[in-house]
């Protein structure tokens, strides 16, 4: 229990920092509102998606992309969202509108999971 | 001691001073004729050479025998292996010169790379010239995007649920399971309940002296969960064929042949006829693994299994492309 407790102390300094990097990165995407690209990168590397978390703020549009040699496909666990089958370097786009936490991973090797947060 | 440990015969049903796994690890030591390691109680056989004279001796002797090929993978040309096509015509050409021809072909699975309909037509082209019969049992690459329509459609006319099926040949009862279909988030390979329903149906009203055959893709026993390679609730199928005295299990999906023996179920995964993928954790992932071109056929192959009636255990014998 004594341990957790410290976790969450050490954790807090590192959350409060993303926290800042997010507004950041809002604050960019904001401005550039107009520009059609912005948007976030999942890659999918090694039967892993990176970042395995991602945090973006709402109305931005995540695009997941295949570099393995293999297909995978990105499926929300609530199915809010399932792509077709990516072969390699086909990519994936859902643009997430309502805040919340999107959990995902590959239907057809399920131990690939992921998740975007939606501030 | 360790070593004579495994070396004492356990379970020696035929009363001949060989037991199981003592007889495997004999049969693994002629088909692969040349590497058998004993690993954590896990026997892994590799296929380096060809099928030797006593693997063709022992086929000549039984009742029946088969031939298990998997992980077609047609579609894929990455450099792992630009011509997956070509290799599995090796296969085939392997099948038509056994000493004593199969009675029929088992496919487990990833028999397409993207589930594309021209795919699946390659495959049953280069298949027919063998004049076999093939039972298939999808892997997750024969059921993307559609859920496993067109693979039923193709290759699961009169079976049930999601393409299970059994069926007898010369007394052995075989069993095509899906595991492959509904996988859960961090999960691994699933039967599901109504798949085990009918398992326990299936098997309930078998002598239990009927030599049991399952085959599937994905493996029934856990090989190494981190990358996906098991089955959660293949222990409950299992426990439906403890009465029997001979099951032997066929998987594919992990393009290398391993064996393990359990009791009175022998365990075993055949190689890929398309791209091996590294062991149980020697690389960052279990993606297609690359090997110098001309060592590529030395590790791909096809598994001769054959049976004997009155011998508990089923021969399994894997002989490379090369």
């Amino acid at each position: 229990m004594r341990r957790r407790v410290w976790i969450l102390v050490l954790a807090a300094p590192i959350v409060l920092a993303a926290a800042q990097l997010v507004r950041d990165s809002r604050g960019f995407t904001a401005s550039a509102a107009q520009a059609p690209t912005s948007g976030a990168e999942v890659k999918i590397d090694n039967f892993s998606f990176g970042p395995t978390a991602l945090t973006v703020a709402a109305g931005t549009t995540v695009t997941w992309t295949n570099r393995d040699d293999i297909p995978h496909t990105v499926v929300s666990e609530d199915k809010v969202f399932k792509s077709k089958v990516l072969d390699t370097d086909e990519k994936f786009s859902f643009m997430f509108t309502k805040p919340g936490t999107y959990g995902y991973f590959c239907s057809v090797h399920p131990k690939m999971t992921g998740k975007v947060v939606v501030q | 001691m360790t070593k004579k440990v495994k070396d004492e015969i356990l379970h020696d049903h035929n009363k001949d001073g060989v037991d199981r796994r003592g007889f495997l690890k004999c049969m693994a030591w002629a088909g692969t004729g040349a590497l058998c390691v004993m690993q954590g109680g896990v026997l892994k056989s590799y296929s380096l050479s060809r099928l030797s004279d006593l693997g063709a001796n022992a086929a000549a002797a039984g009742e029946l025998s088969f031939v298990q090929i998997s992980d077609s993978h047609m579609g894929f040309n990455k450099p792992a292996n630009p011509d997956v096509a070509g290799t599995l015509k090796a296969a085939v050409d392997k099948i038509n010169a056994l000493p004593k021809a199969p009675e029929f072909l088992l496919h487990t699975g990833d028999i397409s790379h993207l589930s594309k309909p021209e795919e699946f037509d390659t495959v049953d082209q280069i298949l027919k010239a063998t004049g076999k019969e093939v039972f298939f049992v999808p892997g997750e690459h024969d059921v993307l995007n559609d859920d496993g329509a067109q693979f039923r459609e193709r290759y699961g006319k009169g079976a049930k649920g999601a393409g299970w099926y059994s069926f007898e040949k010369k007394g052995v009862h075989f069993i095509g399971l899906v595991n492959v279909m509904n996988l859960k988030a961090g999960g691994l390979g699933t039967l599901g309940h109504e798949q085990l329903e009918w398992l326990e149906d299936d098997v309930k009203h078998l002598k239990s002296s009927t030599p049991i055959v399952v085959f599937a893709h994905i493996p029934l026993w856990t090989v190494y969960p981190e990358w996906g390679w098991g089955t959660d609730d293949s222990a409950q199928a299992l426990a439906y064929l403890k009465k029997f005295g001979s099951v032997t299990v066929l998987n594919g999906h992990i393009h290398q042949t391993m064996q393990k023996v359990e009791g009175n179920v022998t365990f075993h995964t055949a190689a890929s006829t398309a791209f091996p993928q590294p062991q149980p954790g020697k690389a960052d992932s279990p993606g297609p693994m690359k090997v110098p071109a001309e060592q590529l056929r030395s590790i791909l192959g096809i598994t001769d299994v054959n049976y004997v009636r009155g011998q508990q255990a089923l021969a399994v014998v894997d002989s490379s492309l090369a």
